[in-house]
């Protein structure tokens, strides 16, 4: 059997949402990484250095190409199968058995994600359009000849609005959500699960779709309120 | 004068002998030569693989939505094959010996021989198709015991063993339909058999979902069809289980063997009430452990668990001590009815007993507690430790029953009663499966072959897939060589155009009745005369009180029957409506079979032959013979008699005390 | 345990073949007891229906015993009714109340068109067993059953996958209509067998590729399969499935 029918199939389309999911995690990872410096003393330097460095490394400006592809794959995709599957009944029931035979957000992944979509471009206009294509304000620390984005400053404009933050914690809301069935869907779909590793695979899941959108989550909420965490001499900089 | 064909020789070379001197159809032909089989079952889907296998081409039909559906699948508890795996001395023979003393000694010798000799192939047949029987830490495959044997020679899949070996088939069988084999018609039912020079060249079918009528042409056509149980109304067959096209084969010519051997099961759930559309086994396997009794004072309406255990009577323990609980089915429903005719039934019916499995659990809790060195941990702790040993053992069939009456089986004994499970008789065959119609063949429960009048427990499904697997790809050969200058008939020929004008003329006469009388009523009434009078225990007078009143009843449906919707659509109701006809006129037969027969032996119990003590009177001068029936009209049939000749077992009394 | 009558009101989806459109009828049913089986009850509606003169209600089912898989009908909601690993004819009527309002249905996914009422054509199952779903051995050709050994656990895995009557209600419970409970259970029976090995690559593409055709959803693993499957069978069965098939598209 040659590639395309591979990814044709539909097992193929579903391993391309799981691996597309997966690369997408990972990205999450490193991207609540870097962020969870506004936690720390001296946010704003620590913040501005690391974004500085995401933004110039030209490994991770590759990998940023592959991270949109990724993206998108995961969104098409997921739109494609959405319809695919909706019209694979097209006489609907009169009754359903809801949450009596399976989570709601297990059924809910297109919506879910169309949240997360709409957050997404919302998130992208507020932060990566002003640092791609400029709009704003710069900054210099110390005897460091480099100047530096301060996207410190610009996340502190946005999250001003009570409302702004409201968002973003919806936002997380429906990553946490999405998060939960995906992980350990994309695990099945890979045949990753099986009678041993399954209920570790779903406490994994189960830990990463609460803790990470949580991490996320607080973010705002520590700007709007100028909150800042002070464990010693910890810092996350890179 | 009936010849069935048996080759000569010793017993143990005769069907080594016919194969090797059997005629053969050369690959090219057999290319052209086409094979209609009709049921899919295990006898059905073991022949029309194993056929299209060998290069026939096969036409296979079933009245089912899909061949894995046919009812071998609720076989529960195993299938014999004389492997001596477990070193018990078993071999060939016993289980030819086992089979032929259980049959009560009425079943033909070398056939049953030839049935022993292919078990063991079976077994390997199926392995290598996947079917998972269960297996011992080492890989092995695993045995049990069953009824009437003394060995373990069962193989089984846990209580679904039917199931497994079904869907083995079945596998096959669609192996052969993707590569073009066989070509496979579900939702069809065979309405008519078509004869041409006294040869059967094809059949009628009813496409079920669009009600036209088919014309399908066969070198030869084998009915894999099943049993008529299903007569009773209430029997442990599937709903659609049918009589039909054994019956319209018989009235072309085919004569119909024993019908008065019909097995009653000693373990099902019992009626509940008059909506009761169908009854449930309860595997053999749980008389191993139960225990069956009724209180010992007529009429004793306590709850079960509130009688001492002075009141109770262990009847069968009682009676046949040395059997005890595991004496053979008809043994064990006989005496049941016995109790429950003589005011000890229990229930709301009065129509049950008690399987108890109160001391089996006491019983294991004690050897587990001993297992676990937990020293004395009282009642309640035994008890429990006790329920989850049954709950490993037999814990599906708890679960059915629980689901069926709502009664937890682990605190309460479990109501049975027995109820019709199986048809010995059949259409006669020779030697060769053949049947009195040359060219139409029968296998499996369909025809009468080897169990004699009284079938043992895991025989069903052996006998299917040895017929099927092992016996039709030879002697169907051996018809078919001299068939390969008939090229194919056109189904225009006059016969098939009769054929199915018969079998239009009687559909439309079904719908035009439109009296006030549903189907389901009919066939419930028939039912009632049949296991009244025809059931556990007959009688003269009450045999021939059923003949009269099944004929009245019969010209009732022919002129009151309502059948809703119309003919040229999916309508339920015809369909069951030919069946009911049908098992309408075997009704009739059956109490003839059963009154000419005036003996008791096996699975037919006349009141008239029975020992002082109660047990079944054989007479072996005058009724050591198969009873195959010719149909002249309705409501009219000659006796035809093949005498059983014992070369090799001498027939002796069967105790079990 | 106590017994007791009940009136109900029925839903019934009436439809006269594939093609014509479909509608609800209610009916009422009186006096039936809690001992009956649902498909009794609605034996009694249908006798009912005959004698006023109306059609009966046309239905699959034969062994009435929970294991030839013939029996469908999603009941309020649910494919096989209420009750876990349980087919409709199993179900009995004490798991309803008097003056309940039942909603019957037909199995609904467009590769399981509707015959009459509520019976629908599963041929597609068999099409899908008939890509792959099978051990090709012609009889004659087994050499003795225990000289193939098997490791107990792969045995008993695979008699738990084998026991998947085809019923179709996985289709029936996903909200993608997808067969793959379905096809899993017959790979998974197939694959942890030895016997399963020598073409278990075209097997697990071939049935793929006709669930494909046939026009089922995919799987997006919500597991209502299992839940509703009234044989308990696994979806850990799936994720075997998915491994075989990606094996056998990154094998050689």
């Amino acid at each position: 059997m040659n590639w395309s029918q591979l990814f044709s199939s539909s097992i193929g389309k579903k391993i391309v949402m799981a691996l597309t999911g997966i690369f997408l995690i990972i990205f999450l990872v490193v991207h609540c990484y870097v962020n969870a410096n506004v936690f720390f003393p001296n946010a704003q330097e620590n913040f501005n250095r690391a974004a500085h460095f995401m933004g110039t490394n030209l490994l991770i400006r590759v990998t940023e190409i592959g991270l949109f592809a990724g993206f998108i794959l995961h969104i098409i995709q997921g739109y494609k199968l959405e319809l695919q599957n909706r019209s694979s009944r097209k006489s609907r029931y009169a009754v359903n058995a809801g949450n009596k035979t399976s989570k709601w957000y297990s059924r809910s992944m297109a919506l879910l994600g169309t949240l997360i979509l709409l957050f997404l471009i919302m998130h992208l206009v507020h932060f990566w359009v002003p640092s791609r294509f400029g709009g704003l304000t710069e900054v210099q620390y110390g005897n460091d000849p480099i100047v530096f984005h301060n996207l410190y400053a610009q996340m502190q404009d946005t999250f001003a609005p009570m409302w702004v933050v409201v968002v973003y914690i919806l936002g997380c809301i429906s990553l946490s959500w999405h998060l939960l069935h995906g992980v350990q869907s994309a695990a099945q779909t890979l045949g990753w699960t099986n009678k041993k590793y399954t209920s570790i695979i779903k406490s994994i899941g189960f830990g990463f779709s609460i803790i990470v959108p949580l991490i996320f989550a607080l973010m705002p909420i520590f700007i709007h309120f100028g909150w800042e965490l002070n464990l010693g001499s910890l810092t996350l900089l890179f | 004068m009936l010849d069935s064909k048996i080759p000569a020789g010793p017993l143990d070379d005769k069907w080594t002998t016919y194969k090797g001197k059997v005629k053969l159809v050369n690959p090219a032909n057999k290319r052209k030569i086409e094979v209609i089989v009709v049921g899919t079952g295990l006898a059905g889907a073991s022949a029309a693989s194993s056929l299209a296998e060998m290069g026939y081409k096969v036409k296979a039909f079933c009245f089912q939505d899909s061949p894995r559906r046919a009812h071998s699948i609720a076989a529960q508890g195993g299938i014999n094959a004389a492997k001596n795996y477990q070193n018990d001395g078993d071999s060939v023979y016993r289980l030819f010996y086992d089979t032929i003393k259980g049959g009560d000694y009425r079943a033909r010798e070398a056939n049953v021989h030839r049935l022993a000799e292919v078990s063991t192939n079976i077994i390997d047949h199926c392995v290598a198709q996947g079917v998972p029987f269960a297996r011992e830490y080492g890989g092995l495959l695993s045995n049990r015991s069953f009824g009437g044997t003394q060995v373990q020679r069962t193989f089984y899949a846990a209580g679904q063993t039917g199931q497994q070996l079904l869907i083995g088939a079945y596998q096959s069988l669609e192996r052969q339909v993707a590569l073009g084999n066989v070509e496979m018609h579900t939702r069809h039912e065979m309405i008519e058999l078509v004869i041409i020079d006294g040869k059967a060249r094809g059949i009628i079918a009813r496409n079920l979902e669009t009600g036209e009528l088919e014309r399908h042409f066969g070198h030869a056509v084998l009915l894999c069809t099943g049993g008529y149980g299903n007569v009773f109304y209430l029997s442990t067959n599937a709903m659609g289980s049918n009589v039909t096209a054994a019956w319209k084969a018989h009235k072309k010519g085919a004569y119909f063997a024993n019908p008065c051997f019909t097995q009653i099961h000693p373990t099902c759930i019992p009626v509940s009430g008059d909506h009761q559309s169908k009854l449930t086994l309860m595997s053999e396997s749980l008389r191993n452990d139960g225990r069956i009794w009724v209180p010992a004072k007529v009429g004793d309406t306590r709850k079960p668990n509130e009688i001492p255990e002075e009141e109770r009577d262990y009847y069968l323990e009682r009676r046949y001590p040395a059997f005890g609980n595991l004496v053979p089915r008809d043994v064990a429903s006989r005496a049941a009815k016995e109790r429950c005719d003589a005011g000890f039934g229990v229930g709301s019916s009065k129509q049950a007993v008690y399987l108890d499995y109160a001391d089996a659990i006491l019983r294991y809790g004690k050897i587990e507690a001993s297992k676990k060195n937990l020293g004395d941990i009282g009642n309640d702790a035994i008890i429990a430790l006790g329920k989850e040993v049954v709950k490993e053992k037999y814990g599906n069939l708890f679960n059915m029953y629980e689901k069926i009456t709502g009664e937890n089986p682990y605190e309460i004994p479990m109501r049975i009663y027995p109820a019709v499970h199986y048809t010995m008789g059949g259409l006669w065959v020779d030697y060769e499966l053949k049947t009195t119609v040359d060219g139409l063949y029968a296998l499996g429960e369909a025809n009468f072959s080897d169990h004699g009048a009284n079938r043992l427990g895991a025989s069903a499904l052996m006998q299917g897939l040895a017929d099927g697997y092992f016996v039709i790809p030879y002697t169907l050969g051996n018809y078919l060589a001299e068939e390969i200058r008939t090229s194919n008939i056109s189904t225009d020929h006059p016969a098939f155009i009769d054929a199915e004008k018969v079998a239009s003329d009687r559909i439309n006469k079904l719908m035009t009745i439109q009296g006030k009388q549903t189907v389901e009523s009919f066939h419930k009434r028939l039912g009632k005369i049949i296991w009244d009078k025809c059931g556990m225990a007959r009688n003269e007078e009450g045999l021939k009180q059923a003949i009269a009143e099944v004929r009245a009843l019969r010209d009732e449906f022919w002129s009151d029957v309502k059948i809703p919707g119309i003919i040229n659509q999916m309508n339920p109701e015809l369909d069951k409506a030919g069946r009911v006809a049908d098992f309408l006129e075997l009704g009739e037969l059956m109490c003839l079979d059963a009154l000419e027969r005036k003996e008791s032996c096996g699975g037919h119990f006349r009141e008239e032959y029975q020992t002082p003590d109660g047990e079944a009177l054989r007479d072996d001068n005058d009724f050591m013979y198969v009873a195959a029936w010719e149909s002249k009209e309705v409501g009219s049939w000659n006796l035809h008699k093949e005498t059983l000749d014992y070369e090799v077992v001498k027939p002796s009394q069967r105790s079990y005390k | 345990m106590q017994h007791y009558t009940m009136n109900l009101k029925l839903k019934v989806w009436r439809q006269q073949n594939s093609k014509s459109e479909g509608r609800f009828e209610v009916y009422d049913v009186n006096d039936i007891s809690s001992e009956m089986s649902f498909l009794e009850m609605i034996d009694v509606l249908n006798e009912k229906l005959i004698k006023d003169g109306g059609d009966s209600i046309a239905f699959d089912h034969d062994c009435r015993e929970g294991v030839c898989g013939m029996c469908s009908m999603v009941i309020d909601g649910r494919p096989h009714g209420p009750w876990q690993g349980t087919t409709t004819c199993q179900l009995h009527m004490r798991a309803f109340k008097d003056g309940d309002t039942i909603t019957i249905e037909p199995f609904r996914a467009n590769a399981f068109p509707v015959v009459k009422d509520l019976m629908v054509n599963r041929g597609a199952f068999d099409r899908i067993i008939q890509a792959g779903g099978y051990i090709s051995v012609n009889t004659g050709n087994a050499v003795d059953g225990n000289a193939i050994l098997i490791d107990k656990q792969n045995a008993d895995d695979a008699f738990a996958a084998a026991a998947c009557i085809g019923c179709g209600a996985c289709v029936a419970a996903c909200k993608n209509a997808s067969a793959m409970l379905f096809v899993s259970a017959k790979v998974s029976h197939l694959a942890l067998l030895p016997q399963g090995q020598p073409e278990s690559k075209q097997r697990v593409a071939g049935m793929i590729a006709q669930m494909d055709k046939e026009g089922f959803g995919s799987c997006t693993n919500t597991y209502a399969c299992e839940a509703e499957c009234p044989k308990e069978i696994s979806v850990m069965n799936i994720a075997r499935l998915n491994r075989e098939y990606l094996q056998s598209n990154l094998g050689s």
